[in-house]
């Protein structure tokens, strides 16, 4: 999924956005250096032929409903790493500035979970062992359902987790995890079948095109893979016993509906807030922009509370509110008129 | 396919949006990228409770819109598209956070409300100034305003590279699509029986034209070098747009505007 504008926070966005800038330099120079100019065109036209599949509907059998396909696998497969994470990071380029998908601020998180999770972690990690310098249908079946599943795991965690740094979202941590995880198998089964067919079609039809690439170098030394394989493997595991955990904990909503606060989930939350607000004191460069909202949700008496959100709102009494939606309605009566009267200057 | 043909469609109709000529069109491209950066910063900066000092934040898209002649219709449609699923994580909100924070009469309005209107105003804003940047901007513009801010040369001509034929792309898949529904039943998807064969003579083929376009580079002296094209100076007009817009967006930010009218007319019943 696409990650949005509405639910992140400048901090979280900043940072990943400063982090894909620099991933995409370094992959810039890589391809710069190491490729063969062939490549500028493959990648722009293969970079057109993903956006366009997307739109595409595979019927999966047996549901009557449809999937499609993300291609971030299929792009490293057919390009290598660096030429396929330039690529998808242009098409999410596109797709934000064209369908507002995803957004602005957001971009830095879709190709951090979208472009960098696939090219580099699933693809020399898990696709390229599993598949090996001699490709056959079975491995690339099996290597590419790996791989896109993993990718999609990762990266819906990853989406989640900059969702509860971000702090707009009320949602817990672990209902969210079980919403994402379940469905993001889910698609990533879809997708890592789609890319196994195609890439087993043009093994057949056209291997020229696949062995280069499965022939190349590795990204580094093989001791380095295998900590990293091995790091890789225990976030699945942790991952996956955090939402069991999170299963057999009393459920988020029936939380919330019987009015008792899930105290261990919040001050979680909590610490992880008032560490990101430590640091954004340090490095705020809009002072009142405030994470303290979150502590307004702590079990308290209803002193307490009174307290909390008045430092949120400036002041809890009915004239205020009353004040602010007066003027909010103002407000949209205004914009309203100001834009239709400058419509009519602009056609003067 | 629905879906490739109102993409096709869309990104043409921008397209068209984008050759326009008004004041807004004839802005530097750099000053149009900076001020929606920075509008998009800021609107997300606002904390999640803030719900009436966004909505000043407005007059940036309406003003927009009404200079740049853009329809409402399609940056609509596409809030409509964008919406379930941002409205949808948005809705937990109300569930989970139960604070009491203002009273409107009867009324106890909790905090998850606020933060979901919050989320909503947002959403409306980053997609409309985004969608409003490219329609009034085109492309071509935007990659050189990105290479301009310092984006490195490669990223800003794979965009250009996959932006250009991303048209052709569609047209052809939208074709293939079409005679594939043509000749199967219940025409609502690809068969998974023909999942590899149909992406896959699809992949051929685009690899087949990267390779024509290769050589037809070739020909025209390509060298591996892209040139790009130069990009306009700035003028007096462009700073004046970029102070007042930023001057703006700051007064939003620490003003709350709609806060201050409201009490200055209500301020009787008090």
């Amino acid at each position: 999924m696409h990650m949005a504008d509405a639910l992140i926070s400048p901090v979280v966005g900043g940072t990943l956005w400063a982090a894909t800038a620099g991933l995409a330099s370094y992959a810039a120079k890589k391809v710069q250096n190491d490729m063969d100019e062939q490549k500028v065109p493959l990648m722009g036209v293969l970079g057109a032929f993903v956006f366009a599949s997307q739109m595409i509907n595979f019927t999966i059998p047996g549901t009557g409903s449809s999937g499609h396909i993300g291609g971030g696998v299929l792009l490293a497969i057919l390009l290598g790493p660096h030429a396929a994470f330039l690529t998808i990071a242009s098409i999410l380029t596109v797709q934000a500035l064209f369908f507002a998908d995803g957004g602005l601020l957001a971009l830095g998180c879709n190709i951090f979970n979208m472009g960098f999770i696939p090219c580099y972690i699933a693809y020399p990690f898990i696709y390229k062992p599993l598949v090996g310098t001699t490709p056959s249908q079975r491995r690339i079946m099996l290597g590419s359902i790996v791989a896109a599943v993993a990718g999609l795991q990762l990266g819906a965690f990853s989406v989640v987790l900059e969702t509860l740094f971000s702090g707009i979202s009320a949602l817990p941590f672990s209902t969210f995890v079980l919403l994402m995880q379940p469905i993001h198998l889910a698609i990533g089964l879809i997708e890592g079948i789609i890319t196994a067919v195609v890439i087993g079609f043009i093994y057949q039809e056209a291997p020229h095109i696949i062995q280069p690439t499965a022939l190349n170098q590795s990204l580094g030394a093989t001791s380095i893979k295998k900590v990293i394989i091995i790091l890789f493997v225990l976030a699945l595991i942790t991952g996956g016993a955090l939402s069991w955990f999170a299963s057999s904990n009393p459920d988020g909503l029936e939380w919330s509906i019987s009015g008792i606060n899930g105290e261990e989930e919040l001050q979680a939350t909590d610490e992880v807030h008032g560490f990101f607000a430590e640091i954004q004191e340090k490095i705020a460069f809009l002072p009142d922009y405030n994470f303290k909202a979150t502590p307004a949700s702590h079990p308290a008496a209803v002193e307490e509370t009174e307290a909390t959100t008045e430092a949120v709102w400036p002041a809890v009494d009915t004239g205020t509110s009353v004040a602010g939606l007066v003027g909010s309605l103002i407000t949209l009566i205004l914009a309203y008129f100001i834009g239709k009267g400058l419509q009519v200057a602009a056609k003067r | 396919m629905i879906k490739l043909e109102s993409t096709w469609l869309d990104l043409r109709n921008i397209d068209d949006l984008a050759t326009q000529k008004t004041f807004i069109h004839s802005l530097n491209s750099c000053t149009k990228l900076i001020t929606t950066l920075v509008f998009v910063v800021l609107v997300t900066s606002f904390s999640k409770y803030e719900v009436t000092s966004l909505l000043p934040l407005l007059f940036y898209p309406v003003a927009l819109m009404a200079l740049g002649n853009l329809p409402y219709k399609p940056i609509v449609k596409r809030l409509i598209l964008i919406t379930p699923f941002i409205v949808f994580i948005g809705l937990f909100n109300p569930v989970f956070d139960q604070t009491p924070i203002a009273k409107l009469g009867p009324f106890l309005i909790t905090g998850g409300w606020l933060s979901f209107l919050s989320i909503t105003i947002k959403l409306l804003l980053t997609v409309t100034s985004a969608l409003i940047l490219v329609a009034t901007t085109g492309m071509n513009s935007i990659c050189t305003a990105l290479s301009q801010i310092g984006v490195p040369k490669p990223i800003v001509i794979q965009i250009l590279f996959m932006y250009r034929y991303l048209h052709v792309l569609l047209e052809e898949f939208l074709k293939t699509n079409q005679a594939y529904n043509l000749r199967s039943f219940k025409a609502n998807g690809i068969h998974f029986k023909a999942w590899g064969s149909l992406l896959g003579q699809l992949l051929l083929r685009t690899m087949d034209r990267a390779q024509r376009i290769y050589q037809a580079m070739l020909c025209r002296g390509f060298d591996g070098k892209v040139p790009l094209r130069s990009a306009a100076s700035w003028t007096k007009k462009d700073h004046l747009y970029l102070l007042f817009c930023l001057s703006f967006f700051l007064f939003c930010r620490f003003i709350n505007i709609p806060q201050i009218l409201g009490t200055l007319l209500t301020g009787g019943f008090q």
